[in-house]
C-alpha cells in the first residue's frame, strides 16, 4: 500500500491527521506529510477513511 | 450475491461515498444510484466559495464512465424518488419501482426559503450548481448584494461577493451571528472577520418585505429600513430533503431518525448525511449534522451497514467543519454548548486564534481562525475523552 499526497491541492484541514495521527500531520507550512509509509492490512480501512473524507480529495491510495 | 440491489437514493457526497464503500467492500449485488439533480456527483463546498468569484468549473468527483463501467452502477440523474414502501422492500423512482435489498437514504436538505419571499428576479437561494451559477451571473463590481443570514453560508457568500465586488449587506435576525454552531462568544469573533473586510452586517435585523417590479429593487426590514438591492441571496439554513418519505412508516422528527448504526427502523434501510439524525456514542446525543465530511464518513458506512446488517458498526464521530471566509480559514471540531471557552492563542480581535472549549474536566470542542495545525490533534483528543489539561498542553506546544 501506498499513500500519495497532492500538497498543491491539500489546504491541511488534517482530517486525515484526527483519523490518524500516527501516519498524517499539518506541518507549520499548514499541508500534510506523512509520518510513516509503512503500512500493514490493518491499517486499510483508516487509510481508506482518510482518503473518502479529505475534504479536497488530495489522498490517493495504491494497491 | 445474485439477486441483490442495494439502492442509494441521493446522488451528491454521501450516495457517492455509499456507492463507492460498497464495491469496495467487495459487494457484487447491483447498486442502483438515484439522483434528482441531472449533474454526476459534484463538490457543493466550493459553490459558496471559489466558485462566485471566478470561471472555475464544476468539481464533479468522478466521471460518468467510472461510475457505469468501473463502479458498475446503473445511474438515474434527473430521478427523484417519491416512496418508499419499507414493508415491500421497494422505492419508487421517477414512477417506477425498484427492489431494493439495502437501501441508503441520502436525500440531503434543501435550502430554506424565507416565509413571504415574492417571485422576483434577483432573489436567490443557494444549494446547487444550478443556483450557484445564476447567483456568480447576478454579481459584479458595483452590485448592491444583501445576504439574509449570518450563517456559515451567508458569510461565505458575502465574502465572495465582495471578492466579486459587490457592495455587501448582511442581515442576521438574532443579536450575534453563528450562536447556534459556534457559541455567541466565538460568533462575534468571527463575525469581526466582515467587519475588517467592509461588509455591513446588521444583527436583529429581520426581512419585513422584498420588493420591485419584476425584479429586485429593496430590502425593507421591520424597523422600516429600506436597503437597496440588486440582488439578495437567502441564506437561512437548509431543511432535510424527506418529504418522499412522509407516510412510508420512516419516522421523521427534523430529519431522519436513526439508531446508533444508521439504521433507519427497517431491515436493510439507513440513512446518511444531512438528513441523517442519530445517536451519537462519542457523545451520548442526538445529532444531525449539515457537515461535508460527515456525509462522506456516514454514506460509506450507511452502505456497509445495509449490505452486512449483521455486522452494522456505530457511527462514533467527532463533529468537523470548516468555513472560509476572505481569505481566512475557520475550523470547528466537537460540540459548542460548554460550561467555558478560553482563548488560548491568538487574539480575537486579529485574524487568528485558538479557542477551545471546556466540559467538566474535559474539552468539548475547538475552534481556530488561521490555525490549521493544531484543530485536528483536539479533534483526535476530543474522540478519545481528553482533559482539559490536555487540551491546554496540546494547544501550548502549538
Amino acid at each position: 500500500m501506498r499513500m500519495h499526497i497532492d500538497t498543491d491541492v491539500c489546504t491541511g484541514h488534517g482530517v486525515c491527521e484526527g483519523i490518524r495521527p500516527d501516519v498524517f500531520e499539518v506541518g507549520d507550512d499548514g499541508v500534510v506529510h506523512l509520518l510513516t509509509e509503512e503500512f500493514t492490512e490493518d491499517d486499510r480501512q483508516d487509510l481508506e477513511d482518510a482518503v473518502d473524507q479529505c475534504p479536497t480529495q488530495a489522498l490517493r491510495l495504491e494497491g | 450475491m445474485p439477486g441483490e440491489r442495494l439502492v442509494v437514493v441521493g446522488a451528491s457526497l454521501a450516495g457517492l461515498r455509499a456507492v463507492e464503500a460498497a464495491r469496495r467492500a467487495g459487494y457484487d449485488g447491483e447498486i442502483t444510484l438515484v439522483g434528482a439533480e441531472e449533474h454526476l456527483p459534484y463538490d457543493r463546498p466550493p459553490l459558496s466559495k471559489e466558485f462566485l468569484t471566478g470561471e472555475v468549473e464544476p468539481n464533479y468527483f468522478r466521471d460518468e464512465e467510472s461510475l457505469r463501467t468501473e463502479l458498475e452502477v446503473d445511474l438515474r440523474l434527473g430521478t427523484a424518488a417519491s416512496e418508499l414502501r419499507p414493508a415491500e422492500r421497494t422505492v419508487v423512482t421517477g414512477g417506477v419501482e425498484l427492489a431494493y435489498t439495502g437501501l441508503v437514504i441520502a436525500t440531503g436538505a434543501r435550502a430554506r426559503e424565507l416565509p413571504g419571499t415574492p417571485a422576483l428576479d434577483g432573489v436567490y437561494t443557494l444549494r446547487e450548481l444550478d443556483d450557484a451559477r445564476r447567483i456568480r451571473a447576478a454579481l459584479g463590481p458595483g452590485v448592491r448584494a444583501v445576504v439574509v443570514g449570518a450563517g456559515f453560508i451567508g458569510s461565505e457568500i458575502a465574502s465572495s461577493a465582495r471578492a466579486a465586488g459587490a457592495e455587501v449587506t448582511v442581515l442576521e435576525a438574532a443579536p450575534v451571528p453563528l450562536a447556534g454552531a459556534v457559541g455567541e462568544q466565538m460568533g462575534a469573533a468571527c463575525a469581526g472577520l466582515h467587519e475588517r473586510n467592509g461588509t455591513d452586517v446588521r444583527c436583529r435585523a429581520t426581512v419585513a418585505a422584498i420588493e420591485g417590479a419584476g425584479a429586485v429593487e429593496s430590502v425593507v426590514l421591520d424597523d422600516g429600513t429600506r436597503l437597496p438591492a440588486d440582488v439578495v441571496i437567502v441564506g437561512i439554513g437548509a431543511v432535510p430533503e424527506t418529504r418522499w418519505l412522509e407516510g412510508s412508516g420512516v419516522i421523521l422528527d427534523d430529519g431522519v431518525v436513526c439508531d446508533e448504526t444508521l439504521n433507519a427502523g427497517f431491515p436493510g434501510v439507513y440513512a446518511a448525511g444531512d438528513l441523517a439524525r442519530w445517536p451519537n456514542p462519542l457523545f451520548g446525543e442526538t445529532m444531525r449534522l449539515e457537515h461535508w465530511t460527515t456525509a462522506a464518513e456516514q454514506g460509506g458506512l450507511a452502505a456497509r451497514n445495509a449490505i452486512h446488517p449483521e455486522q452494522a458498526r456505530p457511527c462514533a464521530t467527532v463533529p468537523y467543519f470548516w468555513s472560509d471566509w476572505y481569505g481566512s480559514r475557520i475550523q470547528f471540531v466537537g460540540v459548542p454548548t460548554a460550561d467555558e471557552v478560553r482563548v488560548v492563542a491568538g487574539d480575537v480581535a486579529s485574524d487568528s486564534f485558538l479557542a477551545l472549549y471546556r466540559r467538566g474536566d474535559h474539552v468539548s470542542g475547538a475552534l481556530g481562525l488561521n490555525q490549521r495545525r493544531p484543530v485536528m490533534k483536539l479533534r483526535a483528543l476530543i474522540g478519545k475523552h481528553g482533559t482539559w489539561q490536555d487540551a491546554l498542553d496540546v494547544a501550548a506546544a502549538g
